[in-house]
């Protein structure tokens, strides 16, 4: 099977969805290049080249270039949802989703309910998160846990270049309004990606390696750390089972309740900042509904609660790395009740 | 290199195997090891089994411990006659070593698959060996050419040997839209021409068996043996559970669930067998195809194609069932007109290739043999 980049997996899986359906749109910044300006057209396919060659494949009709003004584009894309089109907003960092927060909490998420089921919202929202690209605090956050508090609408956070594919193609096939968070880190990793299109159903967490010692849970660029950890901690004799939600809502509390039985010990890393974070949510779903399984506490990495640091030193620490969480699963299985 | 000692190395099981962990040594510096005898248990990121000695001898040295990985090809042991001395044993060892950093190089020269157009189909072929009446390998309904993971490398000792993805199955297109196992015959007839193949030895698993039955009954001079394992069509019973259960089935636990039929003993199943299983399903058209073939194979829980006529002893055939099956009952490959052999293999269910791996290799290496007179 071919060996694709993850931004070239999103890449296709646009190609497909726009192929195969007319009412699939896209818009953002510069996600055309060029509008406005003499410049060449298509010169960009958006801030981290997602969508190029989109524009020349399906036309300015349905690629669409919009000012910076993410509250009036993002408010746009709910209302085009709502009449029918299935739009793909672009936002650069998730940290620019403030300026919307209405447009999405209040008409977005509540369309669906508001008008007793009779509106259907396909509307995704597309942005990159996550620290490590020494952009400062207003372009490094991962605010997943934010938009995971509001229900109705779903967050996606793929890990690999197949999930990014196959759940974004499920985003824009879904009804409800996605949230679909991309780490920027992660545009240039590579792995098999079919050439076809398919989907990766939502709320069903992946079991991206087995072991009987411990459970390693681990979302989007963290998932690479959690495996690294694992290799690691291998080694030494303590096998892990790695398991990727890969959607925050819905999640698979199926999956994950499972494996922390079948291991009875949890080590949740969250790249999001430690209150009201995923590791935080997670952990209390353990605790409450599988407390009997457990032989150790429920251990959480995670960001400190602090903003994203621009020194590199700084930032590089702020991040949970394969290090720390090897620790965490070394004291959880360390562990003795006195 | 004197044949009183053998090397025993890490097996290749697939193209993408590079590496393996030795999960378990079944026997002692010390034991007298017995030709087929199993020996060792190896473990990949996708599999795990057994593997059994290929010549007897005593096992004079563990050079790989327990619990350690290795590449494709290194030396794990070394089986020797009692009476060579520890100073040639350890001779071999250090001439294995100097060949060590050849085996990275053979990943890179590994046969890789291709995409073979055939009219209007495009299967996905991987070809080993040379040589020998060629031989084809079809996989079984919702399979793919991993199936024969274990297979390939051994049948290609001594010939050419194409393992192919079916239509609609794993990395070949669904060209095949009515379904019916006559019309994925004659795919498969299509690609003969397109390989340069008069004849071959054929072998096929479940579907796989039914196609190759309907090759033979279409065109019997392209078949010089068949090889049935657990196939379709000769009776009529069929897991409607199974069958239904993974047209069904979307998720992991019940994914799982329904492929755990497959085996004797479902504890050497792992998680990515599923998700594998669970990422071809969910490519765009592969439901719809599976339900096609699924619609000319079964009405009301029975089989519905009868091509037991075909196994009239004029092609040379051998079938093998696992006792265990659970998808096509064993008891089918009873009554079968003399000539025709039968395999009935205790410890498998209905994937006895992967289950009783080296067993299946060693009758159906003998019967491709004798069938070539």
């Amino acid at each position: 099977m071919a060996q694709k980049s993850f931004r070239q997996a999103l890449n296709e899986a646009l190609h497909h969805e726009m192929r195969r359906d007319p009412n699939v749109i896209v818009l953002g910044e510069d996600v055309a290049g060029g509008s406005g300006a003499s410049g060449q057209k298509d010169a960009w396919g958006g801030a981290f080249g997602v969508t190029k060659g989109l524009l020349g494949a399906f036309g300015p009709a349905r690629v669409r270039d919009t000012p910076i003004t993410e509250s009036a584009f993002v408010g746009a894309a709910a209302g085009a949802a709502m009449t029918g089109l299935r739009p793909v907003a672009e936002i650069m960092f998730v940290d620019f989703l403030g300026v919307c927060f209405d447009q999405i909490f209040n008409q977005a998420a509540k369309f669906r309910y508001m008008f007793g089921g009779k509106a259907v919202t396909p509307l995704v929202i597309r942005a990159t998160y996550g620290a490590g690209t020494r952009s400062a605090s207003q372009h490094s956050q991962a605010l997943y846990p934010i938009f995971t508090h509001v229900p109705g609408l779903k967050v996606v956070i793929p890990s690999s270049p197949y999930d990014a594919k196959g759940l974004l193609i499920q985003a824009i096939r879904d009804n409800d309004p996605v949230i679909f968070l991309e780490n920027k880190v992660l545009y240039d990793t590579v792995g098999e990606v079919p050439d076809g299109a398919y989907t990766v159903p939502f709320g069903e967490a992946h079991i991206v390696r087995e072991g009987g010692d411990a459970t390693i849970v681990a979302l989007g660029r963290m998932v690479h750390f959690a495996r690294e950890a694992a290799e690691i901690l291998a080694a030494e004799g303590i096998d892990c089972t790695v398991l990727d939600p890969r959607t925050t809502s819905p999640l698979d509390e199926d999956t994950l309740l499972e494996m922390a039985e079948e291991t009875g010990r949890v080590v949740i890393v969250d790249e999001a900042n430690p209150r009201c974070g995923m590791a935080a949510d997670i952990s209390s779903i353990i605790a409450e509904k599988a407390f009997g399984a457990l032989k150790a506490p429920i251990m959480k990495v995670t960001a400190p609660h602090t903003p994203v640091p621009y020194a590199p030193n700084l930032e590089a620490a702020y991040i949970p790395d394969a290090k720390r969480i090897a620790d965490a699963v070394r004291k959880a299985v360390a562990f003795k009740r006195s | 290199m004197s044949d009183r000692i053998q090397a025993i190395t890490m097996p290749k099981w697939g193209m993408t195997m590079t590496e393996g962990k030795l999960a378990g040594w079944l026997a002692g510096e010390g034991a007298d090891i017995a030709a087929g005898q199993e020996i060792m248990e190896v473990e990949t990121e996708k599999i795990t089994n057994v593997v059994e000695s290929q010549a007897p001898g005593r096992l004079r040295k563990i050079v790989v411990s327990e619990g350690a990985t290795a590449p494709v090809g290194a030396l794990l042991a070394v089986l020797a006659a009692e009476d060579v001395s520890d100073s040639d044993v350890e001779a071999f060892i250090a001439s294995y070593a100097d060949r060590a950093g050849s085996a990275a190089a053979d990943a890179d020269d590994a046969p890789k698959a291709r995409i073979v157009q055939a009219g209007a189909h495009r299967f996905k072929v991987l070809s080993l060996g040379s040589g020998g009446v060629p031989a084809v390998l079809i996989h079984g309904f919702g399979g793919d050419g991993g199936t024969w993971l274990f297979n390939q490398d051994t049948l290609a000792q001594n010939r050419l040997v194409h393992v192919i993805d079916l239509p609609a199955h794993g990395d070949s297109e669904p060209t095949v839209p009515s379904g019916k196992v006559a019309d994925i015959a004659g795919a498969v007839l299509e690609l003969f021409a397109a390989l340069d193949i008069e004849k071959a030895h054929l072998i096929g698993h479940s579907l796989g068996g039914a196609v190759a039955l309907a090759i033979a009954q279409a065109s019997p001079q392209r078949v010089q043996s068949l090889s049935l394992i657990a196939p379709a069509g000769i009776g009529s019973e069929i897991s409607a559970l199974y069958i239904d259960g993974f047209l069904a089935a979307e998720r992991r636990k019940p994914m799982k669930e329904v492929l755990s039929l497959l085996f004797a003993d479902p504890q050497g199943m792992n998680a990515e067998m599923v998700e594998n299983v669970l990422r071809f399903k969910r490519l765009d058209g592969v439901p719809e195809a599976l339900a096609a073939i699924v619609s000319h194979l079964m009405a009301d829980g029975k089989q519905v194609i009868d091509l037991r006529a075909v196994l009239d002893g004029k092609i040379p055939a051998l079938v093998i069932w696992g006792e265990a099956d659970q998808i096509i009952p064993a008891n089918q490959s009873d009554g079968l007109p003399a000539g025709i052999d039968v395999a009935r293999l205790a410890g498998a269910g209905h994937m006895p290739m992967m289950e009783e791996a080296a067993q299946v290799n060693r009758l159906v290496t003998a019967h491709l043999g004798k069938a070539e007179g």
